[in-house]
């Protein structure tokens, strides 16, 4: 049986659990940190000493903990890319600017557990030599941003915070700043660009690795909510303890953000891979099926730019069975919900998003809605994004407002092939043109129907086809 | 700016690696470092490694003197690197090649670092393809009318579209529609719908010019080049902009639909504004002068030119233009006035006669007024003009010429110290006989309403005793101006001269660079070049004859003169020769 794994959710929803200092030293808080702190130097086999701060680093490397923004990559081998010997400050930044559509875990956090962030962040600091960190939260949730100001200042007067730490000799400060509600203020870079009070325009990699030349030119690490939070626990439960939760590769807990024709959307904690799509969409501890009389139709595993799944499709997965590398056919509400069969399905985990669509949503209109948003969000800096973006967004809107063509299925997928694939700056050409792909690709006989049907009560009408969409984008027309 | 003049008296710097790469399976040898925008060594980019190899990789954003930005995404290229085994040795091809593992993905040429052994591929057919959906991206949203876009002719859109657009769009969406002739400040015009969103203009007046003037706003497919609200885009650089914007979005006030930029005739000249002496192109047709744009020199002005500078040309073709030969007030000829000129010359006694020649004056004319002054015993200066300067180009020295006035003897290093010389002999009525070249006497100040009409010049003459009494006390006043003065009036033989836009000739910039410049335009009414004419009045008072063409004429200087020795006409280039001042 599935069952929720609650490692960073232990307590939030608790009752009578508030978000105060109080509340969370009664539950053991900032133990981790003060564990940390009172690390001794190591003595290594060929004679070398590991310092407080590599143990930590080696631990967190040794934990397998992947990053829950949405790339996955690994947290140990990202701060190990930090320059060290630049003699420049480093800098880490907490990415809170959750805005991937459909994804709600860190805000939990932050609203009701915000000691469990900075206790994650201060050892995380401590174990990469931060002085000054950064917690970049969304412009959107200003409830958040207040609740944080009021727990860092807790800690500041419980000295966890600010010139020598516990006695540690450790000093460190953590400011919030609020971003002003731009989706690509989520990518690391364009993050750096906002908090130095720029236009968030991605930078181009290379040269700009944030580990190298991030915030103000210095070395800098941004983490997203839920790593920095998992920072905490390796430390208490020690890395090889932490990499036993999940599956290999795929370690630790993950909250998933469950939305959409479910009867209990929410968000569960579970042990990564230890639940498929399948028990997470239909077993009573999360989100306990469809709506009666309703059959699943779609499901986006990570938020609304990862690639769709369709009911039903089934991919051929190289597993291991007893020791020995099997392909083995797997229904899509089979798939662990991990991040490494999600990639070898076609889609991705994402930021742990998955939205459910069952048989009454309507598939163009759920793309239109989606493509409509990316529009909206992409920061116009590279030219692929910038015009494929809107280009694609105008296509479905006049696909969905009565304008569509038959062609309208392999147009929209023309657009769309011209703008990922390492052809803008950031991971956005692949966000918008994702969905766009796949959705085409998978509900194409409902993208045909819709345009085909246009077409002929165009004819029946007599009505000429248009070259332009009469109709008004009031929406997207003002400028922002 | 000038740090590569700099850089060449400096002796060479350390030998810089070179390593090999390969671009579309050539080979070439590159180094492994080269400068960036402000001259600091970087690792040398795909776009450095295929401009070597001669091979074309087509950008927008992208500007040698400008802070790499990578957003036009139009230098996208595929690459490889030898591949590496476990054992993080070389894999070698059965033919001993070192095998090349390809990038799954593309990169962006202008900035990505080259590796030793690399290859780069700029003509694939995913590349191809890569640039037709950046150039249908660009174009979805961009007015199709070329016919009535000041660009025409020298946009990259244009020219790009014929390599890697379709006849046809598939575009059936309505087009984003953006703010057109925005007045951005004094002397640009911005038309948001055909901006392509590359900024250069940008990264120019931040980084170049320092001037934070220009952003964008909104997002996505609206954004839109502004100034912040209610401030203007106004320095002294803002036409450099239109140069390097790659489309018609920023345009020139001054230039915009004047002229198609196909009818222009471009002529090498020098900017005279001041001792900088920036390289230009005059574009002129039919006689006429309808703009300068900077011509590159990265050891006096790089790519750039102030507005000012840029915009002072519109005196040359002033109607008032003096024309006529005039004689005592009467109009002559050429032949009467040089002859009567070269015999009051010929009788006059030693230390009669006093020169002023103009440090606007080229090499070759000074020198050939120094024959006439060695001949003659004559005393002689130029007149200094100063005016702002800043760090950028523009020189507080507001004479194009005062290194060559140097050199050539006619002025010395303190210039204007004879004048109140002049001033004292004429009123001891020693000197009786007075030539004035390119200087107005009688101007010893400019008033603030005045500078505005000099189109951005703004330079003021030091004061010096000369006056108008005096004047009236001459024997003979000689002048040679190209505009009416007032000095000309009281002048006994007016000669017409030419603009450096009309004459050919060399001018000695504020670090030594010895350039020369080339005739754009023919002189209007019977104007004559300086050089031609002194020449005639330099044969007839010394009786020694010279060189009929201005490249004999530079040659004999180049000989006479101890600074320009072993210059030839031919050898200063388009981009001039330094020498030591």
């Amino acid at each position: 049986m599935p069952q929720e794994f609650k490692l960073i959710l232990k307590h939030l929803d608790n009752p009578g659990y508030t978000p105060d200092i109080e509340c969370y030293l009664r539950h053991g808080g900032y133990d981790a940190l003060k564990k940390a702190l009172a690390i001794q130097p190591k003595d290594l086999p060929d004679g070398k000493k590991a310092s407080p701060q590599e143990q930590i680093r080696d631990d967190v490397k040794l934990s397998g903990l992947r990053g829950r923004g949405g790339a996955g990559f690994s947290c140990g081998l990202k701060w190990s890319f930090v320059d060290r010997r630049s003699g420049k400050p480093i800098y880490l930044i907490c990415n809170a600017d959750e805005s991937e559509p459909g994804t709600f875990k860190d805000r939990q956090i932050i609203h009701k557990d915000p000691h469990q962030l900075i206790e994650g962040m201060i050892i995380s600091c401590f174990a990469n030599d931060v002085k000054l960190a950064y917690i970049y939260i969304r412009g959107e949730m200003p409830l958040g941003a207040k609740l944080l100001n009021k727990a860092l200042a807790e800690a500041r007067a419980k000295n966890l915070l600010g010139k020598n730490i516990l006695g540690s000799g450790y000093d460190l400060d953590i400011h919030v700043h609020r971003g002003a509600g731009a989706y690509i203020c989520g990518e690391e870079t364009g993050l750096i660009e906002s908090l130095e009070g720029k236009r968030p325009y991605p930078r181009i990699k290379p040269p700009y690795f944030p580990a190298v030349l991030g915030l103000y030119m210095c070395p800098t690490i941004v983490n997203n909510v839920e790593t920095l939070c998992n920072v905490k626990h390796i430390v208490t439960m020690g890395g090889a303890e932490f990499a036993k939760l999940g599956t290999p590769n795929n370690t630790g807990t993950r909250i998933v953000s469950l939305s959409g024709q479910v009867k209990r959307p929410g968000y569960y904690e579970i042990e990564v891979g230890k639940a498929t799509i399948g028990q997470l969409i239909n077993d009573p501890v999360f989100g306990g099926g469809l709506r009666d009389g309703h059959k699943l139709k779609a499901v986006i595993p990570g938020g609304s730019s990862a690639k769709v799944f369709k009911a039903g499709e089934k991919f051929k997965l190289k597993r291991k069975v007893d020791g020995k590398d099997v392909e083995q056919e797997v229904d899509m509400l089979d798939l662990p919900y991990d991040f490494d069969s999600l990639i070898a399905a076609g889609s991705m985990s994402g930021s742990s998003a998955i939205i459910v669509m069952d048989d009454s949503v309507d598939i163009v209109e759920a793309l239109a809605n989606i493509s409509e948003f990316y529009a909206h969000e992409s920061c116009g800096q590279c030219t692929p994004c910038r015009e494929g973006s809107l280009w694609m967004s105008k296509t479905l809107h006049r696909l969905t407002h009565g304008e569509g063509r038959k062609s309208d299925a392999d147009y929209l997928v023309k657009i769309a092939d011209n703008i990922p694939g390492g052809r803008t700056i950031c991971a956005f050409g692949e966000a918008c043109s994702w969905p766009v792909q796949s959705f085409v690709a998978k509900f194409k006989d409902e993208f045909v129907a819709k345009g085909a049907a246009d077409e002929e009560r165009r004819a029946n009408e007599k009505i000429q086809p248009k070259t332009a969409t009469p109709v008004e984008r009031k929406e997207l027309a003002t400028a922002h | 700016m000038s740090t590569a003049a700099a850089t060449e008296t400096k002796p060479a710097p350390p030998a810089i690696e070179k390593i090999k790469v390969k671009v579309d399976g050539r080979e070439i040898e590159v180094p492994k470092l080269s400068p960036d925008h402000t001259g600091k060594l970087v690792p040398t980019t795909m776009i450095q490694a295929t401009e070597a190899a001669k091979t074309d990789v087509p950008h927008y954003c992208y500007h040698p003197k400008l802070p790499v930005a990578g957003n036009c995404r139009m230098c996208l290229v595929e690459f490889g690197t030898p591949a590496l085994g476990p054992d993080r040795k070389p894999v070698m091809n059965p033919d001993g090649t070192p095998k090349i593992a390809k990038s799954p993905r593309p990169a962006i040429g202008c900035a990505t670092p080259i590796s030793p052994g690399m290859e780069i591929y700029t003509k694939t057919p995913s590349v191809k393809q890569m640039r037709e959906g950046v150039l249908e991206s660009l174009l979805i949203n961009h007015p199709l009318d070329c016919p009535i876009c000041d660009q025409a002719g020298e946009c990259k859109l244009q020219e790009y579209s014929v390599d890697y657009g379709q006849s046809a769009s598939r575009f059936v969406e309505a087009k984003v529609h953006k703010p057109k002739a925005v007045d951005l400040g004094p002397r640009i015009m911005l038309d948001a719908e055909r901006c392509i969103l590359c900024t250069r203009c940008i990264r120019f007046t931040k980084d170049v010019a320092g001037d934070d003037a220009l952003g964008i706003v909104n997002r996505g497919s609206y954004n839109t080049i502004a100034t912040f609200p209610g401030l203007r885009f106004d320095n002294n650089y803002t036409l450099n902009t239109v140069d390097i914007c790659p489309v018609g979005a920023l345009t020139s006030k001054d230039f915009r639909f004047q002229m198609r930029v196909w009818f222009l005739k471009e002529t090498k000249s020098v900017c005279t504004s001041c001792a900088t002496g920036c390289n230009v192109l005059i574009s002129s047709r039919e006689e006429k002068i309808y703009r300068y744009t900077p011509r590159e020199n990265d050891g006096v002005n790089g790519p750039w030119m102030c507005d000012a500078g840029r915009l002072n040309y519109k005196w040359i073709q002033r109607e008032d233009r003096l024309k006529d030969v005039l004689v005592r007030g009467e109009k002559s000829s050429w032949t009467v006035a040089l002859s009567e000129i070269a015999d009051k010359l010929k009788q006059a006694p030693a230390g009669s006669v006093a020169i002023v020649a103009s440090a606007r004056q080229t090499n070759e004319e000074l020198w050939l007024l120094s024959k006439l002054k060695a001949k003659l015993g004559a005393i002689s200066d130029s007149v200094p003009r100063v005016g702002k300067g800043d760090n950028l180009l523009v020189d507080e020295d507001k004479n194009p010429n005062t290194n060559g006035a140097r050199l050539t003897g006619m002025s010395f290093t303190e210039m204007g110290i004879n004048l109140s010389k002049i001033a004292a002999g004429i009123a001891r009525g020693e000197i009786k006989m007075l030539i004035v070249f390119g200087e107005d006497l009688l101007m010893n100040s400019v008033s603030g309403a005045k500078l505005r009409e000099k189109e951005l010049t703004s330079e003021v003459v030091s004061e010096h005793g000369i006056t108008a009494e005096l004047l009236g006390k001459l024997d003979t006043l000689i002048v040679s101006d190209i505009l009416p003065n007032a000095t000309a009036k009281y002048a006994h033989y007016v000669l017409p001269g030419c603009a450096h836009a009309e004459k050919r000739g060399s001018f000695t910039n504020r670090d030594g660079r010895v350039q020369k410049f080339m005739q754009a335009i023919q002189p209007k009414g019977d104007a004559r070049a300086e050089w031609d004419f002194l020449h005639d009045l330099v044969y007839n008072v010394t009786g020694k004859n010279g060189f009929l063409t201005i490249e004999g004429l530079f040659n004999e200087m180049a000989k006479d003169v101890p600074a320009f020795n072993g210059l030839t006409w031919a050898g200063l280039g388009d981009n001039g020769v330094t020498v030591k001042i």
